[in-house]
């Protein structure tokens, strides 16, 4: 889109990420050089074990590279501390996983005021944030069930709504799809597709399924820890 | 933010209110078994030491007849009025020495009887006995010397014959002789045997012997030493005393036995408080059972909650936060589970104590520490675990089925 026009909010330089040491040694990432910027919405794609996942926790700031350089908005983040990445998470992301990973026998406002606790805010505050950001995914009435009261589709909006209601830059779904059926997938994607529209959240989305992919802006492929391509998508909406 | 982990703990103990049940239980009967069961010894010591009080100061149990395996006492030959004359006259420093001679009588008033022990002896049974009388008067030196039947009746017997009456003045049979009652003991209760030391009727010795027993023998003496005196002097003297009177040989074991009740008080004690020691040893185990048993809820809740942790690692909770509210979680069900142990065990010694007719006796350091072990297991056994699992990678704790 408006590549080299804006300051990559996100830029890997040589990025590699190593598991085990010797012999047993895996390459997951082998010296990846990718720059996303504000706005985009991102897919990645990739067949299992092409380091997809692995790009994605480093991106997260759960995982921190074995060598090269993450730059997040221009800042080289180095090798941060724990709870310095910890801090990014929560000041600047926002993640929505394929298991939804809603917090069991806990009511979808309580999840989604979770954030905003570890954040500080107080009570009333979080209360009318996270009833906000329930609105804005669709779930004005779910607001007291707890995930067991909830479809899978309802669950993941739930989980969607705990992502935003922080007002993340970035927001990271890995498979946000995955456990959910064709026509629920294709609302899913419709909320997190408007989400990047109309509020201009970076979006980055792990996933195989051509169809979820078309939703995105751009579609960048990963075989065997390297980007083997990184392309527009021409059928994007 | 502490108020704030305080809430979150609260939060996810209700959520998991099976699992917080469980462990809190652990806690409720380790802390509830301890106290009670000490409670109850302590009640028990307390009780003993009570009646030993009351057996009189200074007592010596004189009896014919050896005690123990092996030693017969029956055949040994019973004491008479002058065995009882020459203890009064020739050892020294005594205050009192009363015979008794005992039998088991039907005693009648009206339409009511009773079977109740007579004891027959004289006015210094009141001195060792350490024994006063609510109503009435003690025996007059006429009435001992002349074998007038009179009686003296303990609580029980009165309770039985007379109900609410009061029974001084009247006269009630005693097997088949008339006897009018002039005084009335002071209630005693049990003793730590469980007998009912106030199922008793007091007679003077003579009339008991000619008029019941139809012989004059005397099956026991109390003696009372002198607060001064040494108890170990005098038993050696009424034993050097009574095997000349009974002209035993050198060597010849005795056939008698003087026991001093302070000695027997000593042994008692020692006993009771043993059984004290055992009873808190057996709930020190139910305790560590506790300990346990919490140690594996709370090993178990923290690998189930895995994924919660990672969860909240992920979404930008700090581990010194998620540390903070598993420490919290811990730390209150461990307070409240003590406490609910504290209520639990008191409730229980309340009871029993009750029951037993023993006296409550709290004893705080043992709640002090059944609470703090208590207290001590569920957070170490609540924190540590977390801690390592706190320590994961995000990524780790959330793939944790």
């Amino acid at each position: 889109m408006q590549e080299g026009s804006k300051p990559p909010i996100i830029e890997f330089r040589g990025v590699t990420k190593v598991y085990g040491t010797g012999h047993a040694a895996v390459h997951a990432l082998a010296g990846v050089d990718l720059a996303i910027a504000e706005g985009e919405f991102v897919a990645i794609m990739g067949p299992s074990g092409s380091g997809k996942s692995t790009a994605m926790n480093l991106i997260g700031c759960l995982d921190k590279p074995s060598a090269g350089d993450y730059l997040f908005k221009g800042v080289s983040l180095g090798q941060l501390s724990r709870d310095q990445r910890t801090m990014l998470r929560r000041h600047f992301l926002g993640f929505v996983f394929q298991g939804f990973n809603l917090l069991p026998r806990t009511t979808a406002v309580e999840n989604v005021e979770l954030p905003l606790i570890y954040r500080g805010l107080p009570q009333a505050e979080r209360r009318a944030m996270a009833m906000t950001a329930l609105r804005r995914v669709g779930l004005e009435g779910r607001e007291h069930h707890t995930s067991a009261e909830l479809s899978g589709g309802q669950q993941q909006r739930v989980a969607i709504a705990r992502a935003i209601v922080t007002d993340p830059v970035v927001l990271l779904a890995d498979e946000p799809t995955g456990n959910l059926d064709t026509k629920t997938s294709r609302e899913i994607m419709e909320l997190v597709s408007s989400l990047n529209r109309e509020q201009g959240i970076t979006v980055i989305m792990v996933t195989h399924e051509n169809d979820i992919a078309a939703y995105a802006g751009r579609i960048v492929r990963f075989v065997d820890g390297k980007v083997e391509s990184d392309a527009p998508d021409r059928e994007a909406a | 933010m502490l108020f704030e982990a305080v809430k979150l703990a609260l939060q996810a103990i209700q959520r998991n209110a099976l699992r917080s049940f469980l462990t809190v239980l652990g806690i409720v009967i380790g802390v509830g078994a301890v106290i009670a069961m000490v409670t109850i010894g302590r009640g028990t010591t307390a009780k003993v030491s009570a009646d030993l009080a009351q057996l009189g100061s200074n007592l010596l149990f004189v009896r014919p007849g050896q005690f123990g395996p092996g030693r017969a006492s029956t055949d040994a030959k019973p004491f008479n009025t002058r065995d009882v004359e020459a203890i009064r006259s020739q050892v020294p420093g005594l205050r009192a020495v009363a015979p008794v001679a005992q039998k088991s009588f039907t005693v009648i008033y009206g339409a009511e009887n009773r079977q109740t022990a007579v004891n027959g002896t004289d006015n210094d049974y009141f001195v060792t006995q350490d024994w006063t009388l609510t109503g009435g008067r003690q025996f007059l030196d006429g009435e001992i010397r002349s074998g007038r039947a009179v009686c003296v009746l303990g609580e029980t017997v009165r309770d039985k014959l007379f109900g609410r009456g009061d029974p001084v003045g009247r006269n009630i049979r005693v097997k088949n002789v008339s006897c009018e009652v002039i005084g009335l003991l002071r209630p005693k209760g049990q003793s730590s045997t469980g007998a009912d030391l106030d199922d008793v009727v007091l007679m003077p010795l003579r009339v008991y012997h000619r008029r019941l027993a139809g012989n004059t023998d005397i099956g026991s003496i109390n003696v009372s030493a002198r607060d001064d005196v040494d108890t170990a002097k005098v038993q050696a003297d009424i034993e050097r005393l009574l095997r000349e009177r009974r002209n035993m040989l050198a060597g010849q074991i005795d056939d008698f036995s003087v026991r001093d009740m302070k000695q027997l008080a000593e042994t008692t004690m020692a006993t009771t408080q043993m059984l004290t020691a055992l009873l808190g040893a057996v709930a020190a185990v139910s305790l560590l059972v506790g300990g346990i048993g919490i140690m594996n809820i709370m090993l178990v809740s923290v690998t189930e909650r895995t994924r919660e942790i990672g969860i909240r690692l992920a979404i930008g909770a700090l581990e010194s936060q998620v540390l903070a509210q598993f420490l919290v979680e811990a730390v209150v069900l461990s307070l409240f589970g003590g406490l609910a142990g504290i209520l639990l065990g008191l409730g229980l010694a309340w009871l029993a104590t009750g029951g037993l007719r023993v006296p409550f006796v709290l004893d705080t350091p043992i709640i002090l520490i059944a609470f703090g072990f208590s207290a001590l297991v569920g957070v170490v056994f609540g924190y540590f675990p977390a801690r390592r699992v706190a320590h994961l990678d995000p990524i780790e704790a959330l793939r944790h089925e």
